[in-house]
This record gives C-alpha cells, structure tokens and sequence, in this order.
C-alpha cells in the first residue's frame, strides 16, 4: 500500500509543478466572476441560468483536467523511461496502475475542491444562501464518477498508442454516455431486432455517468438525494473501476518495455 | 561460491510485425553466473545484447526461453528486485522532483522507515556530492548531476547486487573517475557489481571477472587476465579478437 501511495503523491506534485493547477485557479476566477454577476438583472431565473452555466463549466473542466492528467501517466513514463528505474524495484505493473488511479482521482478530487469552494463562496455571498450539504453532495458525486471516468482513461492510455488519441476517444465517449446514455433504452423501442438487442445490451453495459449528475438539483434548489442512493450509486462506480482496472492491468501486465 | 545471479539457457526473441513476422534472435541461450562479493563486466559491442540482458534481469521483457534468477529468486518475481540496485545508461528520473524528493519516493517503494529513509539520504547526497543541490529540480542539473542522482537512487536500499548499464557512458573525465571510485567503493563494502560498458580500460581496471557476448552468444566468460591471454596486451586488443574484428588495411 505504501508503494501506491507514494506513486500517488508523485502524480499529484506533477500536477501541480506542471502548472496545470495554476491553469485551473485562472480557470476558476473566470467562473467565478461570471457566477460573481448573478445578482446583476435581480431576477432569480438568470441566477439559475447563471448558476447552471458554472456548473456545467465545472464538469467540463474537471473531465477535462481527469482525462488528460490520466492519459498522459503511463505513456509519459513509457516514453521518459522513467518506467525502467521503477519496475526496477520491488514494485509489480498492478501496483503502478493502482498508484497512477489513485494519484489522477486524488488529483481531480482536489480540483474539484478548488471549483466548488470558488463556486460556493463567490454564489452564496450574493445570494446569501449557503446550501452547502448540497454542494458537498454534488462534489462527491462528482468526484466518484471522476474515478470511472480515471480508471477508463488508463485503460485507453494503454491501449492507444498517443495520449492525445486517449483524450480524444475517452472524452467523445464520456460526453457521449452524458448526453445519450439515459435515452438509450428509448431509442432501442424504435428499431427492430437484432438492432433493438445491440442497443438495449449497450445501454445495460456502459456506465451511466448521468446517474452522478446532480447540477439541476443544486440549480433548482431541490434538496438532497437520499445518502442511500449515493451510497449505491458509489458501489455501481467501483464495480466500473474495477471492471476497468482490471483490463488495463490484463493489457499492460505482459507488455514489453524495451 | 554462491551465485547471486544466475541465467540458464536464456533466450529472448523479437517479433516482427506483419503476417509473416521475421523473428530476430536477440539472445541464444545465454548462461552466466555472478559470485557474491564480485566486479563483473559484461562487455560486447553494440545490439550484442547486453541491454537485453539486463531487461530481463530486471522483468522489463520476458524471457522466450530459459530462465534468469536474482539472489535464487526467478526475476519473473517482484520480490528477486528487493535487494538490488539498478543504473540506467541515460538518466531516466522525475525531473519535476528534486533529488530529496526523488529519493523519498523510492525510500518509500522500499518500505524504509523515514527516519532511516532520511540519514540515508542524507548520506548519499554527500556521498554523490549533491548535498548543496538536494533541493533542486532535477531539470535543472546538468547530465553529470542527474547521473549522480541516478547513483544514489541506485544505493538507496543498500542493495546486495547493483546492475549499472553503461554508468559512464556520456559522462565527462572527472565523472567517469567518480563512477570508478563508487565502484571500487562499493566492491571494497562486499557488493556485488554486475555492469555493462563499452569502456574496456575501465572494466580491467575495476572488474574481477568479465564476459563477452556477441550476437546474442556468450563468447566468452573468465577472470580479466584469463581473458587477456598470453596473446593480447590488453583488453581492449582480446575483445577485438574475441567477437571476430579483422583491422582495416590503412588506406
């Protein structure tokens, strides 16, 4: 365990002397000055527009920083061959996976933190409204899936050849569950078999990000989802990782690295 | 004396890409023993397979046939890595740390407690002379320096066997003769040295025993003034002789 950690905080200082994080800090300013003017027209519906706009900006920014930050890990050390000093320790190609998971979900965690605390501060004290269970709610669903969407980036980062390839697919893909993923089952109603099977049997295989996504509620100020529905909700996402874990290792444990 | 390493009838194959894959032999049955407490020089020219070796040696490719053991341990296993030290040929480190930082991590893959894992440190830096630049990126030293680093992170487990690829390969005179010191160092404390270069004064100066590979085949395996002979002057003269190297007319 202590091997994991240790790759995992290695991940984290990377992230931020790669001045990534003080990229998000600007990133967050300019949301947070745009969520700073919700108050500007005094009429509560641009609030929630405004409101909604940030968080959308949000998921997009962490998706994006998760992503890259773990499509570059294993390919970066493969290719500065920082790879061969490492295994050349008592360290197995499982436990590098797991430390890079580790480190690249911490790491999303924290910016997360940075957004939401940003978000809470500058929209409350306009607002003078503090619903910050809510928040705290949104930002651990959030960073859950953050931790499928991890997992399933590592695996593309092992199975494509560039990370800029990984970024790609993996981002088209998550967008595309965001966005398709609930209608899915719908769509598959409207066309005959074996096409109605192949769809419905993908809408039971991919993870259902948009089961995380609680943004209208914290919009629409509807209160909290049940701790029990997060608390499945957290089993469902591990049961992803690991599924997804366990084929990067599969496809990475034999490769040569020479 | 005991084996500390160990290969048998080791044999490591490239395949081609493509329907018909060519499959390009980069080791035939390649069988070596290193004692304990002894310097041991793998020499041979460059694509003989050395690299190869060590690759395997340290479960970076496995073996098509044949088997490779560290301290008795198959090196397929983790666990064979835990009491060795490895030196890459080119510096290969996390620039982004500096050379404290770098150290700690791998103190940490250890399992050392950190209060040893920091009077170690502490005394490898000075050992390498990087005591006033600890805190520094590694990007910013110059080759000598990250190679210097390379070293300590080598030692820091206080390993039984150290495997050096090519330690001095790029380095300047003064660097080379650090190098040579640690090694003598290091082989005077009862380790054991198993290094690859292609400088030949420099193995017959620190080495005990060398062996030569050519083409993925050992060549030839003894102590350095049995490899010498009766009939070369130096080193540098038998390996030419051994891997086949007929001197070029003058033209």
């Amino acid at each position: 365990m202590n091997t994991i950690w240790a790759l995992a905080g290695v991940v984290i200082k990377e992230l931020y002397r790669r001045k990534d994080f003080y990229v998000l800090f600007v990133l967050t300013a300019v949301i947070t000055i745009v969520a700073g003017s919700v108050r500007f027209f005094q009429d509560p519906n641009i609030v929630r527009y405004v409101k909604d706009l940030c968080l959308l900006l949000i998921w997009i920014s962490a998706l994006l920083v998760t992503i890259a930050t773990a499509a570059r890990q294993i390919p970066a050390e493969r290719e500065s061959r920082t790879i061969f000093p490492l295994l050349a320790k008592p360290v197995t190609r499982g436990q590098v996976i797991l430390g890079k998971f580790l480190g690249c979900w911490l790491a999303s965690g924290i910016v997360l933190v940075v957004f939401y605390v940003f978000f809470a501060v500058v929209t409350g004290s306009r607002e003078h409204y503090w619903p910050v269970l809510d928040y705290v709610q949104a930002l651990l669903l959030q960073w859950i899936m953050l931790g499928v969407v991890t997992a399933m980036t590592l695996l593309g980062s092992i199975v494509f050849a560039a990370p800029s390839s990984t970024v790609t697919i993996v981002f088209i893909v998550v967008a595309g569950i965001l966005f398709l993923g609930r209608h899915l089952n719908t769509v598959a109603m409207h066309y005959p078999e074996p096409l109605h099977s192949v769809i419905y049997a993908v809408y039971f295989a991919i993870p259902h990000l948009e089961l995380f996504d609680v943004r209208e509620r914290v919009v629409n100020d509807w209160g909290l989802v049940s701790w029990l529905a997060c608390g499945l909700a957290t089993l469902y996402a591990a049961a992803y990782a690991g599924l997804f874990l366990m084929l990067t290792w599969l496809a990475f444990r034999r490769k040569s690295l020479n | 004396m005991d084996a500390i390493l160990r290969t048998e009838s080791l044999c490591v194959e490239y395949r081609g890409r493509g329907l018909k894959p060519e499959i390009k032999p980069a080791l035939k049955g390649l069988n070596l023993s290193v004692h304990v407490g002894e310097v041991f020089g793998f020499l041979g020219p460059n694509g003989a397979g050395k690299t190869t070796t060590i690759n395997v040696l340290l479960g970076f490719i496995p073996p098509t046939r044949g088997t490779a053991y560290l301290f008795g341990i198959d090196v397929r296993q983790p666990i064979a890595r835990q009491r060795i030290g490895y030196l890459p040929e080119m510096t290969y480190y996390y620039k982004f740390l500096t050379a404290e930082e770098l150290l700690r991590f791998y103190a940490r893959i250890f399992g050392l407690p950190r209060r040893e894992a920091d009077q170690r440190i502490d005394r490898l830096l000075k050992l390498v002379e990087l005591e006033p630049a600890r805190r520094r990126l590694i990007k910013t030293y110059s080759k000598g320096m990250q190679q210097r680093v390379g070293i300590a992170q080598a030692l820091i487990n206080d390993p039984d066997l150290l495997i050096l690829d090519e330690p001095t390969s790029g380095l300047d005179p003064l660097g080379r003769m650090k190098v040579r010191e640690i090694i003598q160092r290091l082989k005077n404390d009862g380790k054991t040295v198993f290094f690859s270069s292609h400088e030949l004064g420099e193995v017959e100066t620190v080495c005990d025993r060398v062996a030569i590979i050519n083409n993925g085949e050992l060549k030839t395996v003894g102590g350095v003034a049995e490899v010498i002979g009766p009939n070369h002057t130096n080193l540098e003269k038998a390996f030419l002789d051994i891997i086949g190297y007929q001197l070029q007319p003058a033209l």
